[in-house]
């Protein structure tokens, strides 16, 4: 077990490492390109050669690379064009609100699909099941930005029931989290639900939900304590990686309600070509996905007693 | 043995074949109705010019909601206008074709990378198999988002770059899926049978393994469109879609987004068209898994 951990850890590190080297192909290979970025279009050559020169731009690639990947380790990201500070007094505050966003939407999803998800997946073919999935595939087929003007439309302009925009101005405020949630949430259950659904299924397919069923057990305890506890390994999994969709679907939610998170941040840094910020926020991205890929995996196979045990 | 062979009736020919192979999707009425959904806007596409009842970038009267009569009283804004006077219900029926051209078009490209990538990866194993698998991992853990925000607002915004993208970001995804069914197939009697003939291992790859994986393949490529059609929704909506002013559904939910609160009818009709579109490909795809699953 300790070893499968340490080898799912080296995994992460060697994906960061490779992450980290396309990024900066991608975005500082050309010294010139990003002094233009950093200084304007409008410096002229003499600024833009003082400024490499004085940022070591000069050096050879692979010690470019690795000073800037050392910086990166230590935390030190550089200044933000945009706003004039350092990138990470921007970055930090901003991963916090969408931690807030996307927690509540977590809240929100895990009790909801799963509920759904062994409802349906209890009696596969059932009129019920056939319900929750048709439902399920419906609402996965509504994309983020589709469903938040839509819902907009209803809940601000026919209802008037909740504020239109979440820019959390005086401080945070649960009436405009309610919006950007409930988009979140109606783009993300499905897929828990259907996973759900699937794993339930099998489950009930097995030999020993056959016997307890014929043993004459009460349906309620053949699938509390008998089918549950397995079917509910690998939806484990999907609602892991679930946070790697929603890091993509907060960028959609928190542009649309202006939102003041991390999503918001990196699609401002990339429409701004403000280069250090884009790629801290991808590093902070890949990490928050790869690191939840990983516990996903260590988590599954402790879980798994087949896995455990062997 | 010459009695025998002319007892058997001819196979029938490939088209035959996949006519008679698409027509099965009638045994799904959840597949059929995703079916005429997406039937549905490829008429739009193709009948834009006719159907449209105004030309898509023409100024009329700015802001009139749906149902309003036109100035000279013969025509009308089913849909309402924009900001600018353009009729949505025109926008819509001619934003429908930029998403069907570039969707399947991107999806196909991404299968063209993914599919010779994973043959060569479950097929052939050893250390190209070790260095893709670890490349895709490597491309499948950015957020997808993430992914297309970057690459997009780094090397500009055209319908070429979205696709370049596209197939940039779903190869690693049809990589692994093919190297999957690759590692369920390479072992089966006929592929043995190939190598004994001394086919080359390209030839065993494409015309032995290849065919017998279109299965899963057919159900991946449907949901992919889908995911494809939101992806291009989604850059339009961010304001890195294809440029202005001709419609794109995405474009026009951007567009209109400021407004959205108070002239709602702008922003619906776009997020139903696109939602639809989605719609119709998932639901395909799962009347596929189901008809496929039951032979």
């Amino acid at each position: 077990m300790l070893v499968f951990i340490i080898r799912r850890c080296g995994t992460m590190a060697l994906t960061m490492l490779v992450v980290s080297i396309l990024l900066f192909i991608l975005l500082e290979l050309q010294p010139g390109s990003v002094a233009v970025k950093v200084l304007g279009p409008y410096s002229s050559e003499e600024q833009r050669y003082l400024w490499l020169e004085a940022h070591g731009y000069f050096e050879p690639i692979y010690q470019r690379y690795f000073s800037w990947l050392l910086n990166f380790v230590t935390g030190d990201f550089g200044d933000s064009i945009r706003f004039k500070v350092p990138v990470s007094e921007v970055l930090w505050p901003r991963l916090a609100n969408t931690g807030i966003l996307a927690g509540a939407t977590l809240v929100v999803v895990i009790p909801i699909a799963l509920l759904l998800g062994v409802l349906a997946g209890m009696r596969e073919g059932s009129k019920l099941d056939r319900f929750i999935s048709i439902g399920s595939i419906i609402t996965t087929s509504v994309p983020e930005f589709a469903s938040a003007p839509l819902l907009g439309a209803v809940f601000v302009f026919w209802l008037g029931w909740l504020p239109g925009t979440s820019g959390m101005i005086d401080g945070l405020d649960p009436i405009q989290l309610i919006l950007p949630v409930m988009v979140l949430v109606l783009y993300d259950f499905g897929y828990v639900t259907r996973m759900t659904r699937a794993s339930m299924a099998e489950v009930m397919m097995t030999h020993y939900i056959r016997t307890a069923v014929l043993k004459g057990l009460p349906y309620r305890t053949v699938i509390m304590k008998h089918a549950l506890r397995n079917a509910l390994i690998a939806p484990f999994t999907v609602i892991m990686l679930q946070i790697n969709w929603l890091l993509s679907g907060v960028i959609v939610v928190e542009f649309f309600f202006s939102y003041k998170g991390f999503g918001a941040l990196l699609l401002e840094a990339s429409l701004n070509q403000d280069i250090f910020m884009i790629e801290a926020c991808a590093m902070v991205a890949v990490f928050v996905a790869v690191a939840t890929q990983t516990i996903a995996d260590v988590g599954y196979t402790y879980l798994n007693p087949r896995i455990r045990f062997s | 043995m010459a009695v025998e062979t002319e007892t058997v009736p001819r196979r029938e020919s490939a088209l035959l074949r996949f006519l008679k192979s698409i027509a099965l999707i009638r045994e799904s009425p959840v597949g059929t109705i995703g079916l005429g959904i997406i039937l549905f806007w490829v008429l739009v596409a193709l009948l834009a010019d006719i159907i449209a009842p105004f030309p898509p970038n023409t100024n009329y009267v700015p802001l009139m909601s749906p149902f309003t009569p036109t100035l000279d009283g013969e025509g009308m804004y089913w849909l309402g206008t924009d900001l600018q006077g353009r009729d949505v219900l025109s926008r819509i029926i001619h934003g429908s074709r930029k998403v069907l051209l570039l969707a399947p078009f991107a999806t196909f490209c991404a299968y063209l990378v993914g599919i010779p990538m994973g043959l060569a990866a479950g097929y052939k194993r050893g250390i190209a198999d070790d260095v893709l698998s670890f490349l895709s991992n490597v491309i499948l853990s950015f957020p997808i988002l993430v992914l297309y925000v970057i690459i997009i607002a780094t090397i500009g915004s055209s319908a070429l770059n979205i696709l370049l993208a596209v197939t940039f970001a779903s190869a690693p995804g049809i990589m692994r899926i093919v190297r999957g069914l690759v590692l369920d197939l390479r072992n089966r009697e006929y592929v043995f049978a190939a190598e004994t003939r001394g086919e080359s291992p390209w030839r065993i790859m494409l015309v032995e393994i290849l065919p017998n994986a279109r299965g899963p393949l057919i159900v991946d490529a449907c949901l992919r469109v889908g995911y494809v059609i939101i992806t291009i929704g989604v850059l339009g909506f961010l304001g890195l879609g294809l440029p202005p002013p001709d419609p794109d559904w995405g474009g026009m939910i951007n567009e209109y987004r400021v407004m959205s609160m108070s002239f709602p009818h702008m922003t619906v009709f776009p997020c139903l068209a696109i939602s639809s579109l989605v719609l119709g490909f998932n639901l395909l795809a799962d009347g596929l898994r189901e008809v496929s699953l039951r032979d």
